[in-house]
């Protein structure tokens, strides 16, 4: 059941009628039911998978509690103990405890690994040694890259005791199964998350129009502008043909197309979240604005950023052996190495994890590591920017700032490559054809309407995109546009909603003749 | 919600339902001009007076008989239910409709659609299902029909399926937004030009000559549909070789028409005793007839029907003289058009398929 299909919509009328039909107590059990519902009907056997996840989250996070209670009620009842006695103690629940996390971090990144990577491994043996291992007809769960991440990170808080364990089986399941967020996030933190989500909630016009609004906004940039687009991606980078400055058309309507496309995704799930009271939390601020490749990354896909940090580059930059390690490069090898080794290496593993996470193909490591790479040169040459700055006095002035935001999505655009092209040689070799075949005219001579845009299509998008833009600068300028039609008249918000349905269901790029595009970000 | 609130919110979600109503009326298409055959099972509501025949079946009946010359010539008051590629099921459920309406003394079935057990296309889908009424039938029909990837709801709200016309509205949208002009003379499609037959491909051989079982089943159902309301069924081929009626396919029909104590008439082998010359009376090369054609297969078939039914002559009754007058006028005004442009440019410029939309 895609976001964007009829099944959809009206599960997700149905589902809001009787949110608000039920009394409050069981408006949770209700979202239960439909989430599993929506599960099923991508296939039944995803339930099996997810299951076995909530099943095994629920059961070590109560052991992980269990275990901390018992060190909480142990050491009250024994205050006379000495502080190596006190520490013994605690290193013997730590090390159950760690026994336990990492049965179950085993499992669930187990069963992540082997559905979604298993045929990864097998491509890449029979290319290494040219062996003829036949892949495997595998079930990828939908989504189950984002559940896997959300579940994990709740148990890795109740064994850091920065978390609570849920005691109810069934309240757990929701949290891991939440139906519009289930297929592409956000990853929401379990803490922030469940402040909303067993609380009942009254109607509420405001909350609810809110959430309606967004949730059509977030379907006007999926169908009327990422969906457009992708034909024309498709083209672009389906033939190997269209070089040099088709190249930069295609970095710039993929840009285009997966900001919609995932934006879009992100706006409807978070916007039916309001439509119910439910806040989830934010995954996107503005990233096309960014002035560098460190801050577009704090601004796009938020959830997983923040995830990666806290779940692998800290616990891998305090691990034991990174810390001895850092301490054998600033002894051996200077300061200023030294101090570096445990970042560059702790960032190596959150962009190689990052690469693997958005595909089991050597392209997305490829794109990771550049990612990397590029963050990590910046870094280096930030004392060089520094003089530069000083000597020109450039920095706060509009125009230099303009060109600092072109210049990072034309660098973003340019890395995503890896994405498009698939095939990490070829994304090398139409990047570099860019600066030996560019032939600026096809972007005046017509050759753009054989992509499967016509004048009309491109009107369209021209529009949208102007609206998308004209909507991301007030909310730069002066916050939620949201709120800035709701204080005025009610017939100019309730009348721009009315714009908003029209135009989508007009102007959209779905139904016949068109392919069933689901959300880019389904795919990881 | 406050108060003050509700008014603006439920005027605009009126103003949307609005937009949305009238978007849909201008993008869905019209079929006024070039492809007109999607406005052919529609026109039937508009009927005034009753029919003592009916024919259903695709391009076979409606482009081959002429019901202006069965009622000129013996007083048949007749109505033919066909659409682009329509197929057996959608047959049965034009039928059910049909009857819903009226009780026709005998309905004429053309066979050629059994070849056919599985939807074709979606655009012939939309062509004949579109224009019934909202009803059982239609219902049936929509889901007997549908081709992978077409959903339910794009039927009931077309603007989901023709919401991209948007970039290939003509004049015509505008111009029938609420109402169309009629196409076809009692169901009948019009073409007066001529093009020989020269010759057909061979037809090639088959795999599995055994007619379907989905359109062995609704033929089925539409025999006993028209015995239980007291309809003569009658089954023909009408009198063209392409697409080839294998003779393993012929003998199926006789069979089944035999098995249920039906008529049934293979019109390829009369060809020349109704009078038929495929070099003058086709205008695609024996595709379909013209209307030369279609008035002497009428004329024709008026009489055989007579020999075996008892059809009433309607002419003298005020209501059916009204009711055929204007039509005669309509056609014969339209057979007047065709042949002023044939004189004038050697062909046919606003009539047919390749008429271009204002």
């Amino acid at each position: 059941m895609l976001f964007t299909s009829y099944a959809f919509v009206g599960f997700l009328a149905l589902t809001l009628l009787a949110y608000y039909l039920v009394p409050g107590r069981c408006q949770w059990p209700l979202l239960l039911a439909a989430s599993y519902v929506f599960y099923w009907a991508a296939s039944p056997w995803y339930l099996l998978f997810i299951l076995v996840t909530t099943a095994s989250a629920y059961g070590v996070s109560l052991k992980l509690a269990a275990l901390s209670g018992e060190q909480r009620a142990y050491l009250a009842a024994h205050g006379d103990l000495t502080r190596e006695e006190k520490r013994a103690f605690r290193a013997g629940i730590k090390k159950r405890k760690w026994a336990w996390l990492l049965g179950c971090l085993a499992l669930n990144i187990g069963i992540l690994a082997v559905t979604k990577y298993t045929n990864f491994v097998i491509r890449s043996l029979n290319a290494l040694t040219g062996g003829g291992l036949r892949p495997v007809d595998m079930i990828v769960p939908m989504g189950i890259s984002f559940y896997t991440f959300q579940t994990v990170g709740y148990v890795i808080d109740v064994y850091r005791d920065r978390q609570p364990a849920q005691r109810n089986f069934f309240k757990l399941a929701l949290f891991v199964s939440f139906f519009p967020q289930l297929v592409q996030g956000p990853i929401s933190r379990y803490g922030q998350l469940s402040e909303t989500l067993f609380t009942p909630h009254r109607f509420q016009e405001k909350t609810f129009s809110f959430g309606l609004m967004r949730v059509l906004w977030g379907y006007f940039k999926k169908v009327v502008l990422a969906d457009r687009l992708l034909p024309a991606v498709t083209a672009l980078t389906g033939d190997a043909a269209y070089t040099g400055a088709y190249v930069l058309a295609a970095m710039l309507f993929y840009a285009f197309e997966l900001y919609c496309d995932f934006t879009g995704g992100i706006d409807i799930t978070i916007g039916i979240g309001e439509a119910m009271g439910i806040r989830m939390p934010e995954n996107f601020d503005l990233p096309y604005f960014s002035k560098n490749i460190r801050e577009y990354w704090n601004r796009w896909h938020i959830t997983m950023g923040t995830w990666f940090t806290d779940y692998i580059f800290y616990p891998i930059s305090v691990c034991r052996p990174m810390l001895r390690l850092s301490k054998w490069s600033r002894e051996h090898l200077g300061q200023a190495v030294g101090k570096r080794v445990t970042v560059y290496l702790s960032s190596f593993a959150v962009w190689l994890a990052t690469g693997i996470w958005h595909g089991a193909a050597w392209n997305f490591v490829a794109w990771g590591l550049t990612n990397w790479a590029v963050i990590m040169i910046s870094q280096e040459l930030e004392p060089l920017y520094e003089r530069f700055h000083r000597r020109f006095a450039l920095r706060g002035k509009a125009p230099y700032e303009a060109f600092q935001v072109v210049r990072t999505v034309l660098l973003m655009s340019a890395i995503r490559m890896f994405d498009c092209y698939r095939d990490v040689p070829l994304t090398i070799a139409m990047l570099g054809s860019m600066f030996t075949r560019f032939d600026p005219r096809i972007f005046t001579d017509g050759s753009l309407l054989d992509l499967g845009l016509d004048g009309a299509d491109l009107l369209v998008l021209g529009l949208g995109l102007a609206v998308a833009l004209a909507v991301s600068l007030f909310k730069r300028k002066k916050g939620s546009v949201r709120q800035a039609l709701y204080e005025k008249p009610a017939a100019v918000f309730y009348g721009t909603m009315a714009a908003l349905l029209v135009c989508t269901v007009v102007f959209g790029a779905y139904g016949a003749g068109y392919d069933a595009a689901q959300f880019i970000y389904n795919r990881f | 919600m406050k108060g003050r609130r509700w008014p603006a919110a439920l005027l605009a979600a009126v103003c949307a339902l609005g937009a949305l109503y009238l978007a849909q009326r201008l993008l869905v298409p019209k079929y006024q001009t070039g492809v007109v055959e999607g406005s052919m099972v529609a026109e039937y509501y508009r009927e005034t007076v009753d029919h003592d025949l009916v024919f259903i079946g695709d391009c076979e009946v409606y482009e081959n008989f002429s019901p202006i010359t069965l009622w000129e010539t013996y007083g048949i008051s007749s109505y033919i239910r066909g659409s682009a590629q329509q197929l057996t099921w959608q047959s049965y459920y034009l039928l059910e409709d049909t009857l819903r309406h009226e009780t026709p003394r005998a309905v004429v079935y053309n066979v050629q659609a059994l070849q056919f057990s599985q939807p074709q296309s979606e655009a012939y889908n939309r062509m004949t299902i579109d224009g019934m009424r909202w009803g059982p039938a239609k219902v049936r029909c929509i889901l007997a029909s549908m081709t992978e990837g077409e959903h339910f709801i794009e039927y009931l709200f077309p603007l989901l399926r023709y919401h991209d016309r948007w970039g290939e509205l003509t004049g015509d949208d505008v111009e029938h937004l609420f109402s169309k002009d009629p196409v076809t003379h009692a169901g009948y499609y019009m073409r007066v030009d001529v093009k020989a037959q020269t010759g057909f491909p061979e037809p090639r051989m088959l795999a599995d000559y055994t007619l379907g079982e989905k359109p062995m089943d609704y033929l089925g159902r539409m025999a006993d549909l028209c015995r239980e309301k007291g309809v003569e069924l009658i089954l023909i081929k009408a009198p063209i070789e392409y697409p080839h009626w294998y003779d393993e396919w012929d003998r199926q029909a006789a069979a089944f028409a035999a098995e249920r104590g039906l008529t049934y008439l293979n019109l390829i082998p009369l060809r020349e005793e109704i009078g038929l010359d495929m070099s003058t009376d086709t205008y695609d090369a024996g595709l379909h007839l013209n209307t030369g054609g279609a008035e002497k297969l009428a004329a024709w078939f008026g009489g055989w029907l007579l020999e075996r039914t008892d059809l009433p002559d309607r002419r003298g009754e005020a209501a059916y003289d009204a009711a055929w007058r204007e039509k005669t006028d309509y056609y014969n005004a339209m057979k007047e058009r065709q042949y002023a442009e044939l004189a004038q440019y050697g062909e046919l410029v606003s009539f047919g398929a390749n008429a271009v939309e204002r």
